[in-house]
């Protein structure tokens, strides 16, 4: 299963959870499987369908080029991170 | 190269690594290539905007009657002619706030929110009749109270921008109004428990004043719509696809209806992302049934263009006495200027990237203020957390009694290393960059004179990939079209053509690079980020990769053989087992006419695996007692580039970032007034440093390879800019014992701390 960090302004809804094994083959699964767990934690980190306009999924490091729709491995870490662009 | 640059390669290739010329060079500097302000079309009406003399106002009216009847005059807008003035909450719905900022931001509605805001524009025969048309627009305004300073801006009797902002922190909104747009918070470990474990623990607040990028050239733009409908735009731009989407969005257009130019580019570092004028050119072409051209003056590029944001800071590091990091902290504020969108995440994400640490909290705010919005600036957010990050540890140093570089060292980042914010590093060159640095003759050697002093500091950008699109045509002589969407800015025709060159086997003279229109090419996104020739390489070196299997599939028609019987080395096909069978590349482009017509390659990427790039900058620095003036005598900066593609070209944007982070060390600051008006928008009073004020800097590239990239690339333009603040500021505590903690570092400050420290 995925390894999933929960992003440390979300704890609350997690009990304090830091980072919790989660089943899915994609990050829009991912992010149904963590709402399973903790209901509300979908309505942070998406909006719209898509992943906030502010954050971006990081799997094994790399940004998520295809947003709910990356591939997850069986051993990937998810992070939700910062949305940045450069200069 | 000259001596003073050295380059530590690990691999060596035929045409990446080299220094070729570049294709754009002799038409750039001959004054043959073509620029925004160089546009003539046929009936071209010039443009002026009328814009706000007040930082913070509502606009009670807007007559435009005497200068529609000024004679030459063919069109004025104001917001009521945008598309948003049309549209309801209803039917925007949840996008109502993002889409009015956008449109304010081309035209203001029914509030000003910085000195220079657009709030009307013309469109006339020529310049001068355009700005006396603006004479004759009567504004009625309401002044209101006006904040520039972004601890100010938070407070909550602060004056509001947006009525209906509230702060976003994750998702989770605010239940009041607030001109913070945004709260974000990474944890990692426990800090408190890092900090208890310290020996040392130093805390310190700082701040940066509002800087512009700088560009030479300002920004332009000329509109002209088809008889079908059909917009075409030729502008200043970091990436005409940014353009077409800003466009589209503000006048609700489909994309498909516009096509953007880009022009050559005047310089950008990152202010050239956002079309400011773009929209507004079109409304008036439209109104006018005319093409209409519109350039800034110097004055509105200072006022109306973005700067990098102002910021405050609070910084806190522990460590054991043998200097061991053991708990970071960063509480950073910065300001968005008039809408949300400052580069705090940047901030956060950089500020400790540089070192392995277990015990890790950032805190990130985004703040509107009135000033004109904030723009990328080459690493935005970086900078400004380097100058708070650095200081402290170089603070933390001094305490400990250890060697800058031995401190780093000890706790560098590396491959393995998790960062604050999550993800793991993979194979990075900072350690390597810092034995560069204390290997360096400079670093051996004392600085020389009176009050000197040297500084150290670090430097992190994490480089990007995002979208390119490139296609690779054979001609019938040999030669090779390379087609492209990105802007070139820094020499990137040359960097991805010998990219290009370099996969196919052949001359980098025989490669002939071009950028061109949105219809001409698939989605590129911007040149920014530090990502041109890593992603447009990779699209370039995927476009060759097909035409190369293509050519092995043409000589295998010619010679009746079997594809796998044939394959592609050192620019030319041969067959495996026939050694008479042979073609070089220009001999089997001849045959391509005659045997099926022309050989493409395209390729659209969309990569991961860009490398971070990190940076270390020695500065030398002497401080006169008397005038406060501090002055640069001996700078090197060291970089990782992954490789190098064009040596010359990573020296010069390590040498130009270094350059205006200098600058911003010492000078330059956007300068308010007491109501919030910027009292210095010219190049006499916004002191840039010149090839007078500075020594040559030095530069040394180290390669450690990208594995994401086959030639090992990692982004190179950005990261520069980040260290030298700190680095100055580092060496001004050398040279006269004082902590600067406010930029620029003037020597008005410098002074002011010195009466301090000595009592008066």
């Amino acid at each position: 299963m995925a390894k999933v960090y929960i992003p440390t302004m979300l704890q609350t809804l997690t009990g304090g959870v830091k980072q919790i094994e989660c089943q899915g083959r994609n990050v829009r699964q991912i992010i149904d499987g963590l709402e399973a767990q903790y209901p509300g934690i979908k309505a942070r980190l998406v909006e719209d369908g898509e992943i906030r306009s502010n954050l971006a999924v990081a799997i094994d490091g790399d940004v998520a080029r295809m947003g709910m729709l990356e591939r997850v491995g069986e051993t990937s870490e998810v992070h939700f991170v910062p949305a940045i662009g450069g200069g | 190269m000259t001596l003073s640059n050295q380059v530590l390669s690990e691999v060596e290739y035929n045409v990446v690594g080299k220094r070729p010329v570049r294709p754009d060079g002799v038409d750039k500097v001959t004054g043959r290539a073509q620029y925004g302000a160089d546009v003539k079309l046929t009936g071209l009406l010039h443009a002026k905007v009328l814009r706000s003399p007040h930082p913070h106002a509502r606009i009670r009216s807007i007559d435009t009657g005497k200068a529609e009847a000024l004679p030459g005059v063919k069109a004025v807008i104001t917001a009521k002619d945008l598309p948003f003035a049309a549209l309801s909450r209803e039917e925007l719905g949840g996008d109502y706030n993002r889409l009015k900022f956008a449109s304010d931001h081309m035209l203001a509605s029914d509030k000003v929110l910085y000195k220079g805001h657009p709030v009307a524009a013309v469109a006339a025969v020529n310049a001068h009749v355009a700005e006396s048309a603006l004479a004759l627009i009567e504004v009625d305004y309401e002044p209101l109270e006006a904040v520039v300073d972004v601890r100010a801006a938070m407070r909550d009797d602060a004056p509001l921008l947006h009525a209906e902002l509230r702060t976003s922190s994750m998702g989770e909104i605010g239940d009041k109004p607030s001109n913070v747009a945004a709260h974000l918070s990474y944890e990692k470990g426990d800090v408190e428990q890092g900090f208890g474990e310290a020996d040392v623990v130093v805390e310190r607040e700082l701040t940066t004043a509002s800087v512009h990028q700088g560009y030479i050239e300002p920004h332009n733009s000329t509109a002209f719509w088809n008889t079908d409908g059909q917009l075409n735009l030729w502008t200043s731009t970091q990436g005409a696809f940014a353009v077409r989407a800003a466009v589209a969005d503000v006048l609700r257009l489909p994309v498909s209806r516009i096509k953007v130019t880009p022009m050559e580019i005047g310089g950008g570092f990152g202010g050239k992302i956002t079309a400011y004028l773009d929209a507004i050119a079109a409304t008036l072409s439209q109104k006018a049934g005319a093409p209409v051209k519109q350039l800034m003056t110097r004055a509105e590029v200072f006022e109306a263009s973005g700067p990098a944001p102002g910021s405050w800071m609070k910084v806190k590091v522990g460590a054991k006495n043998d200097g061991r990091l053991t708990a970071v902290q960063l509480e950073v504020a910065m300001d968005a200027g008039a809408y949300p969108g400052s580069p705090v995440m940047q901030a956060m994400t950089c500020a400790f990237a540089c070192y392995d640490v277990e015990n890790g909290k950032v805190d990130g705010y985004d703040v509107v203020v009135n000033k004109p919005k904030t723009a990328a600036y080459r690493a935005p957010g970086s900078p400004q957390a380097a100058f708070g990050v650095e200081t402290v540890m170089d603070e933390l140093c001094q305490q400990l009694g250890l060697d800058p570089i031995d401190f780093r060292l000890l706790n560098a980042a590396k491959e393995g290393t998790r960062r604050i914010e999550g993800p793991v590093a993979r194979r990075i060159g900072f350690v390597e960059c810092l034995e560069a640095a204390r290997d360096h003759d400079h670093y051996r050697t004392p600085p020389e004179g009176e009050n000197s002093g040297r500084g150290v500091a670090a430097g992190y950008w994490m480089n990007r990939g995002f979208q390119s699109s490139c296609v690779i045509t054979v001609n019938f002589d040999g030669t090779v079209s390379l087609i492209m969407g990105s802007v070139d800015i820094g020499g990137t025709r040359a960097s991805i053509a010998q990219q290009a060159a370099e996969t196919l086997g052949i001359a980098y003279e025989d490669v002939k690079p071009m950028v061109v229109d949105t219809d001409s090419i698939g989605f590129t996104f911007i040149t920014g980020g530090s990502r041109t020739s890593f992603a447009t390489g990779l699209a370039a070196i995927e476009a060759a990769e097909s035409v190369k299997a293509q050519m092995v599939s043409r000589a295998a028609k010619i010679w009746d053989a079997a594809e796998d019987d044939v394959e592609y080395a050192d620019g030319a096909v041969r067959h495996k087992s026939d050694p008479e069978l042979r073609l070089g590349f220009k001999d089997l482009a001849r045959q391509l006419a005659t045997t099926g017509g022309t050989v493409a390659g395209q390729s659209n990427v969309d990569p991961a695996g860009e490398g971070n790039s990190y940076a270390v900058h020695l500065a030398d620095v002497q401080v006169d007692p008397d005038t406060g003036k501090t002055e640069v005598t001996r700078y090197t900066a060291i970089q990782d580039a992954g490789k190098a593609v064009h040596p010359s070209y990573v020296e010069g944007q390590i040498q130009g970032g270094a350059v205006q982070g200098i600058g911003w060390a010492l000078n330059e600051e956007y300068y308010f007034d007491n109501s919030g008006r910027m009292m210095n928008p010219t190049f006499l009073d916004y002191r840039m440093p010149t090839s007078l004020d500075l020594p040559m800097i030095d530069t040394v590239i180290v390669e450690v390879a990208n594995s994401g990239h086959p030639y090992g690339v990692r982004g190179v333009g950005e990261v520069p800019i980040v260290p030298p603040m700190a680095a100055i500021a580092n060496g001004i505590h050398e040279a006269t014992g004082l902590r600067l903690r406010s930029l620029p570092m003037t020597p008005g400050k410098i002074l002011e701390e010195q009466w301090e420290r000595n009592g008066g």
